[in-house]
């Protein structure tokens, strides 16, 4: 069946299971993201140490293929520098524009996306590309506000 | 509203309709069950479109040639067809828009333009309700923060009816118009017209029905309703989408400034001023989608041939047999009324923890088709204490053995996510 394609086992155990949920201290900044044409919310918290991601937390409600993806990404960026992390980041996002090339680029960029090639199946259903992407868009954007403070604050 | 529950022949209906026939995801036959977001048009709805292009395509109302005659011709009989079909007082009353949501659109803005008395001023109050669609929120919540006027709006009791506990102070003195649903599009529920529009003259207010769940599935006398203005949308019954239709009463309509500027809604035009046609060129200016509009005067054809009683009552008999199915499907739980008095045919549920998003995909996969999300209606989501639902929705053509398989998906879904 296709579904399995879509709804990898790991997918449905992050989604009973999530890693890193609920809201935490200390945070560098926090951000509110929806996805209006399904109602998906996810609130994020993301604290830096330096140029490393200390902690990432969240508050969500959506679907599976959503609420996995907030797990998966908080498992894969907590402890990885900015750097390495916007690399994941990055590389996810083309893995959702990957279309029927998912599994293909899922294979060849498996070192940076670890985990996150489970969702290589979910490239393929349009509908549901938005549900993936949600909390890494909340975690890009939580991000570059954290950096925007800290180097406001370096600078007064 | 008397109906008589009663199947149609489905057989012979579903034969007109070349998309049900089709397949999806290889060999599935499709189970189109989401005809409250749009409806599927029959082969003569469809076979008007290519008849016009390939015969009668011309301007109208702008030439003097055989095919703008007969574009004109074309056109215009369809608003004689949309007329009878809801029993307009007159044919100057039928306008048509884009869909339903730019009729509405029209009905607030003119309304915050005019003059007294219809004019919404700083102060007045607007009435709507908890259950309608972002269409018939967002359009008076603009025109309410333009001029300074207050929104109110009814609140949904439990089992999903509009609550009437504060009809009375609700609208009052100061309330300038309501606007409500006529049948809700995520709770399915048929509202009390006739109560609203009763207490709305009463106070001297106007009421605008948003019908784009009640023109396509029961009989519709705009004069009975009552209401001073009615909103419905082509391709929710049977037509094409890009046209809507506004009805009003003509000497409201007559009263009101213009809408959008523009050819066919003027008289005559001066470099400073310019003064408007009659009805219903006012309300329609530019180029209207012409094949559109003689194409739902078809599926007016199609519908009155089958008998708006009996659509109604074919729904009312499928909407009888699937809250019994469903409410047999454990963890289920209907949002919007549970039994079939003054209810239509869409039915919104949950199903356990599982999310609608993935409800509807597992649906997908057996080529069952639904929708799923907050159905432009979120405060209903909201009130709920819900994300989402899964709606079903039905239609002249749709079958038990479709609820069947619908049941049966659901079955899938639950074995699927392991509850
Ligand atoms: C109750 C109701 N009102 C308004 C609309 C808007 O219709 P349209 O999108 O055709 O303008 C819809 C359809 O989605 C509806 O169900």
């Amino acid at each position: 069946m296709q579904l399995e394609s879509m709804y990898q086992e790991i997918i449905l155990d992050h989604y009973r299971h999530p890693h890193h949920k609920g809201l935490r201290e200390p945070f560098a900044s926090q951000v509110h993201h929806v996805n209006p044409t399904c109602g998906d919310e996810v609130t994020m918290r993301v604290d830096l140490k330096g140029d490393v991601i200390s902690d990432i937390s969240y508050e969500s409600q959506g679907c599976s293929i959503s609420q996995a993806s907030a797990s998966v990404m908080a498992d894969l960026l907590i402890g990885k520098s900015v750097e390495q992390a916007r690399e994941v980041q990055e590389t996810f996002l083309r893995l959702m524009q990957s279309k029927l090339d998912g599994p293909e680029f899922a294979e060849e960029h498996e070192e940076v996306l670890e985990d996150a090639v489970a969702f290589a199946g979910v490239a393929k259903y349009p509908g549901r590309v938005k549900c993936a992407l949600l909390s890494w868009m909340a975690w890009k954007d939580a991000t570059a506000q954290a950096l925007d403070d800290t180097e406001s604050g370096v600078k007064a | 509203m008397v109906v008589n529950p009663q199947f149609l022949d489905t057989d012979a209906i579903r034969k007109d309709f070349p998309i049900l026939q089709r397949t999806v995801h290889g060999d599935k036959p499709l189970v189109y069950l989401d005809n409250a977001a749009t409806s599927q048009s029959p082969q003569q709805v469809i076979d008007t479109i290519v008849e016009y292009y390939s015969l009668h395509n011309a301007n109208v109302h702008r030439g003097i040639h055989v095919l703008a005659e007969e574009a004109t011709a074309l056109y215009e009989g369809a608003r004689d067809k949309v007329a009878a079909f809801i029993n307009a007082g007159a044919r100057e009353e039928v306008v048509f828009t884009k869909n339903s949501s730019e009729a509405l659109n029209l009905v607030a803005n003119v309304l915050g333009w005019a003059e007294a008395p219809y004019g919404i001023r700083p102060g007045d109050e607007i009435v709507i309700s908890e259950m309608e669609h972002h269409s018939n929120i967002v359009p008076w919540q603009l025109t309410a923060e333009r001029i300074g006027a207050k929104l109110r709006w009814f609140g949904i009791t439990d089992e999903g009816r509009l609550d009437l506990s504060n009809l009375n102070e609700l609208i009052n003195e100061r309330t300038k118009v309501v606007s409500l649903v006529h049948v809700s599009n995520i709770l399915g529920t048929v509202n009390p017209v006739e109560t609203i529009v009763k207490r709305a003259h009463e106070v001297g207010a106007l009421v605008v029905l948003d019908a784009s769940q009640s023109a396509p599935h029961l009989p519709l006398d705009v004069q009975a309703l009552g209401a001073d203005f009615v909103a419905f949308t082509g391709h929710k019954m049977l037509g094409p989408t890009g046209v809507g239709v506004l009805w009003g009463r003509r000497d409201l309509l007559e009263e009101l400034p213009p809408f959008l500027g523009g050819g066919e809604m003027i008289q005559t035009v001066t470099m400073e001023k310019s003064t408007y046609a009659g009805l219903p060129h006012k309300y329609e200016a530019g180029t209207p989608p012409i094949a559109e509009v003689i194409a739902l005067g078809t599926a007016v054809d199609y519908l009155n041939g089958i008998g708006m009683d009996k659509v109604a009552g074919h729904e009312h008999a499928i909407t009888e047999y699937a809250l019994g199915r469903l409410q047999e499907v454990e963890g289920l739980r209907i949002i919007g009324p549970a039994t079939n008095e003054d209810r239509g045919a869409a039915i919104s549920f949950v199903l356990g923890d599982i999310h609608p998003h993935d409800v509807g995909q597992v649906l997908d996969e057996h080529g069952i088709a639904v929708r799923v999300g907050h159905h432009c209606a979120r405060p209903v989501c909201v009130r709920f204490g819900i994300p989402a639902t899964t709606r079903a929705s039905f239609y002249l053509y749709s079958t038990p053995a479709e609820v069947d398989a619908l049941v049966e998906g659901l079955d899938q879904v639950k074995q699927f996510f392991g509850v």
